[in-house]
């Protein structure tokens, strides 16, 4: 990044590809995710940090996509919901547990419990359940249904193990 | 045979939804298209006295900037009283006043920045009781000079009145009198937001020739046809509107606006495609949201604690617009006592302008509004005859010899049965086992307990309709103008098809998207009418169908049609079912093993047209506005802390009359989603305003939503009584989980603070404030 005004090109790691993009300083990663890679499963429900709905994984971390600049992404492994590949633990939970409804906060749910796995491995207690999960809105479930495929995905890990 | 029906059968949109493929509005590809962002208004009343948007026009990229100078059209529902940029006056903050179009979304911003207007603050009015006072400043000059799209729209010269709606049944006032028991209450409502995740979004491109193609994200597609088809005189087959998936409606999309300001920004640039884009901040502020209701309510009782009579008068703050307020106002009127027994009504309801951002329907259509107001007063009353609150309620219920307010004969199968669910909930809230208990020092579990009912208010002549077509496998494709926007009526539609035609509902593939120019039209996706009026325009489908593989059938089989059994995906004569032919050899017509081509290829075709209802009498209120009731009752036990008047919500219980459970999973966790929604909204939200009618909080980060780790347990239960005209019985019921949760949460604070004056939102602070005015 020498330029600081105008665009400069820059590399991001997403699930698992290297992309070259071309971003201002100010752009944020939810934008170019969505309009420059067409990964438009984070979703803009504020831009503000306040729901959630366009958290990806971040080396393995949630990250707001909206609160990040594409330029701190560089050197980082991003995952979006496109990356979790149609077969993971969590996708199955929130399909079983009837977890959402009109679907707009779901891929944001779902990179924040599947980060929630990669650190935790083991299901935590309730409550560090919750503080993952309390800085993501949704609007339509009752939440106990995302509740419940939060169990269900620790389910699934350990009938795998067995 | 049962193949679907009664079935907990998975969402049919589940997977996309689960792996980023569900496409919303926002998410199409923004490559060549221009974008379009809005100024709005940062006063609540003002005159414009200029605009200036040279600096604007300046910035590299900017391509065009619209101020309401550019327009004269009005746009309504209703009423034509609303332009699509403010003209001359802003009636509320959030109000659009120009629209920049450019290049990309960072000049437009930049653009609208630039543009300067000079306004001259007016006088504020933010209750409908500062509305109608005497003097009062007119927030539309001539409320009477707007076109009415519909004639039972009552404007009244010189005030700030929209619409006003009268029931009179019986003699309420004489009837009071006679009362033993009276309670005499007012409410005052605040408005607040839908909060749909998804902020509203449209895109508009005018080709060469005049066709215009909308996309949005709205619950209306053919209203948009239909409004933009009689604004602008463009013939309605031009406009072609197609709704992918939503993000999520609450009835906040049902209104008619951003469509109308992209197609204005497109025609602006010669009919470039342009997406116009709102922050959340605006999302709360311009477009409509909920209203906010005052109410004067008093009701009486006899000596046994029979509901004798009840006035009302009801004053819906609409905001600085109409949309579809006066259609919630008759709305309550036609349900204002709630599911009760009363001879004596007698109620006035008023849509009242104010400098608050216009309303729509918002989740029940203003029933949970005027719910909380009627449940209030009727624990009171309750209380004052020394019953039980849920006994009292059993007393009361509406049952057969009973009339509605606008005098339609109660029957099971209209209304349901609210004295199973009464006593389901009884048995379920562990009711019997205490309503106020203390558990340790200043602190104590509280429960109550309230009730609701709903029929729809639709035009009376709102159609739907379906189509079906055969795959080479014999699976079907069902396709009808209902929006997917996680009510998941797609899916309730299928399992009713598949029921209908004996094959597996894995076999029906739904067109989860709505193209006006494809799909049959379907009124709007509100009202929870879907299962109602798409389920009907389905079944006849099915029927038309059917009656096509028979054809085929007795032409392959050479025997009447009479002998041709359809049913397990197989079409066969009865005289000898051992021979069968597939769906899928005979649905696109029959090839014998010769080669003579038999029949024809099948095509399925239902519509339907509500019957029956009818405008209200308006001196009476006697009418029908809805085909159909559905009752209910909820439960919410809290535990409270009576030194700090905080709470915490600890479960809560909705039974409902649903007529019959067809997706038991589907329809549990619907319920549950509004029981939340109505929870959230209860204990927290409220749009709040200064004095000057600016929004102070209209951010997520200062509206908040309850999140996870504040639910309480919710449990649903239901009853089954069928709604005989209506497919498999089922009733209306998408919205209800949220009507009475208010009201239920309500009596259960006052119930655990001994305080009855509360109001939402259920704050602490506002317990606190309505407890040092009770002290004794």
């Amino acid at each position: 990044m020498i330029e600081l005004e105008g665009k400069t090109v820059i590399s991001l790691n997403v699930n698992g590809d290297s992309h070259e993009v071309m971003v201002r300083p100010s752009d944020i990663l939810l934008d170019v995710l969505r309009e420059q890679l067409g990964l438009t499963s984070a979703k803009a429900g504020c831009k503000n940090g306040d729901c959630g709905a366009c958290t990806v994984m971040v080396d393995g971390w949630p990250a707001k996509s909206c609160l990040m600049l594409a330029v701190e992404a560089q050197d980082k492994k991003i995952i979006t919901v496109e990356g979790l590949g149609g077969k993971a633990a969590v996708q199955k939970a929130f399909v079983e547990a009837n977890a959402f409804q009109c679907g707009y906060c779901t891929s944001g749910f779902l990179m924040v419990c599947h980060a929630l796995m990669t650190q935790h491995p083991v299901m935590p207690d309730e409550i560090v359940i919750e503080e993952w999960l309390q800085s993501n809105l949704c609007r339509c479930t009752s939440y106990q249904e995302i509740r419940k495929a939060v169990h269900l995905m620790y389910d699934s890990l350990q009938a795998a193990d067995v | 045979m049962v193949t679907s029906i009664g079935k907990s059968i998975q969402r049919k949109d589940a997977w996309e939804k689960v792996t980023g493929f569900a496409q919303y509005t926002d998410d199409f590809p923004t490559t060549g298209v221009l974008c379009a962002r809005l100024l709005t208004s940062p006063y609540g009343h003002a005159r414009i006295l200029k605009i200036d948007t040279a600096k604007a026009s300046a910035v590299k990229g900017v391509k065009s900037i619209l101020t309401g100078d550019d327009f004269k059209e009005l746009h309504g529902p209703l009423l034509l009283d609303r332009p699509a940029l403010a003209q001359n006056v802003v009636r509320y903050a959030g109000e659009p006043v120009a629209l920049v179009v450019a290049q990309e979304e960072s000049v437009a911003e930049r653009a609208v920045r630039l543009i300067e207007v000079e306004y001259e603050p007016l006088p504020v009015l933010l209750t409908p009781s500062e509305s109608l006072s005497q003097g009062a400043v007119l927030i539309h000059e001539k409320v009477t000079g707007y076109k009415r799209m519909l004639t039972d729209i009552y404007p009244e010269e010189g005030t700030n009145i929209a619409s006003r709606y009268h029931i009179q049944k019986g003699n309420a006032a004489e009837a009071l009198k006679k009362c033993e028991y009276i309670v005499q209450k007012q409410f005052s409502l605040p408005p607040s937001d839908h909060l749909a995740m998804e902020v509203r979004t449209a895109r508009a491109e005018i080709s060469s020739d005049g066709q215009v193609q909308i996309m949005t994200s709205s619950q209306s597609p053919y209203a948009v046809r239909q409004q933009i088809s009689g604004a602008f005189m463009i013939p309605a087959g031009q406009i072609q509107v197609t709704v992918p998936f939503i993000g999520g409606g609450f009835g906040g999309k049902s209104a008619v606006m951003l469509e109308i300001l992209a197609f204005l920004a497109s025609k602006s640039v010669g009919g470039k495609a342009v997406r116009l884009i709102i922050t959340r901040e605006q999302d709360m502020a311009a477009p409509p949201s909920r209203i906010g209701l005052e109410a004067d309510i008093t009701i009486g009782a006899d000596k046994d604690g029979k509901i004798q009579a009840a006035q009302m008068i009801f004053r819906l703050d609409c905001g600085a617009y109409t949309d579809i307020s006066p259609y919630m106002a008759k709305a309550i009127a036609a349900d204002c006592t709630g599911p009760y027994h009363m001879e004596h009504v007698l109620c006035d309801s008023l849509c009242v302008y104010t400098n608050h951002t216009y309303a729509t329907a918002y989740r029940s259509f203003a029933h949970e509004s005027y719910t909380f107001c009627m449940e209030r007063v009727i624990d009171l009353l309750a209380k004052r005859c020394g019953w039980d609150p849920l006994e009292f309620r059993y007393r009361n219920a509406i049952h057969a010899g009973s009339t509605t307010p606008t005098q339609v004969p109660y029957t099971e199968s209209l209304i349901g049965d609210l004295r199973k669910c009464l006593s389901r909930a009884r048995q379920l809230s562990l009711w019997d086992a205490g309503s106020r208990t203390a558990i340790k020092q200043n602190t104590v579990k509280a429960k109550g307990i309230a009730c609701f009912w709903k029929t729809e208010n639709p035009p009376t002549d709102a159609i739907s309709g379906a189509t079906v077509t055969f795959n080479t496998d014999g699976s079907v494709n069902l396709v009808t103008g209902v929006v997917e926007m996680g009510s998941n009526g797609q899916t309730h539609l299928a399992q009713i098809l598949a029921e209908k035609l004996g094959i597996p509902c894995e076999k029906v593939h739904v067109v989860l998207s709505v193209d006006t120019r494809a799909a049959p039209e379907h009124w709007k996706t509100v009202a929870s009418l879907t299962e109602y009026m798409a389920g009907k325009a389905v079944l006849r489908a099915a029927d038309d169908l059917l009656q096509q593989l028979r054809s085929n059938g007795s032409q392959v089989f050479g025997c009447p049609i009479s002998d041709i059994e359809v049913s397990h995906g197989r079409v066969y004569s009865i005289r000898n079912p051992e021979r069968f032919i597939e769906f899928k050899d005979i649905a696109q017509g029959y090839q014998a093993p010769d080669g003579t081509s038999i029949g024809e290829p099948v095509l399925g075709r239902g519509g339907m047209m509500l019957k029956g209802l009818s405008m209200l009498d308006p001196q009476t209120g006697k009418g029908k506005t809805g085909p159909a009731w559905t009752l209910g009752a909820q439960v919410v036990e809290v535990e409270a802390d009576i030194t700090t008047f905080s709470y915490r919500i600890l479960s809560a219980l909705t039974v409902m009359d649903v007529g019959k459970v067809i997706n038991p999973e589907s329809m549990r966790s619907m319920v549950a989603g509004g029981m939340a929604m109505g929870m959230s909204m209860a204990s927290r939200e409220a749009a709040s305003y200064d004095s000057q009618g600016v929004p102070q909080a209209p951010t997520l980060r200062t509206y908040k939503l309850m999140h996870i780790g504040q639910e309480p347990d919710y449990q649903v239960d239901f009853v089954e009584t069928p709604q005989d005209d209506s497919p498999y019985g089922m009733r209306s019921y998408a919205e209800h989980g949220l009507i009475a949760i208010p009201a239920a949460l309500g009596n259960a604070l006052s119930n655990a603070f001994g305080i009855e004056e509360v109001t939402l939102p259920l704050t602490p602070e506002n317990i606190w404030k309505a407890s040092q005015k009770e002290k004794p």
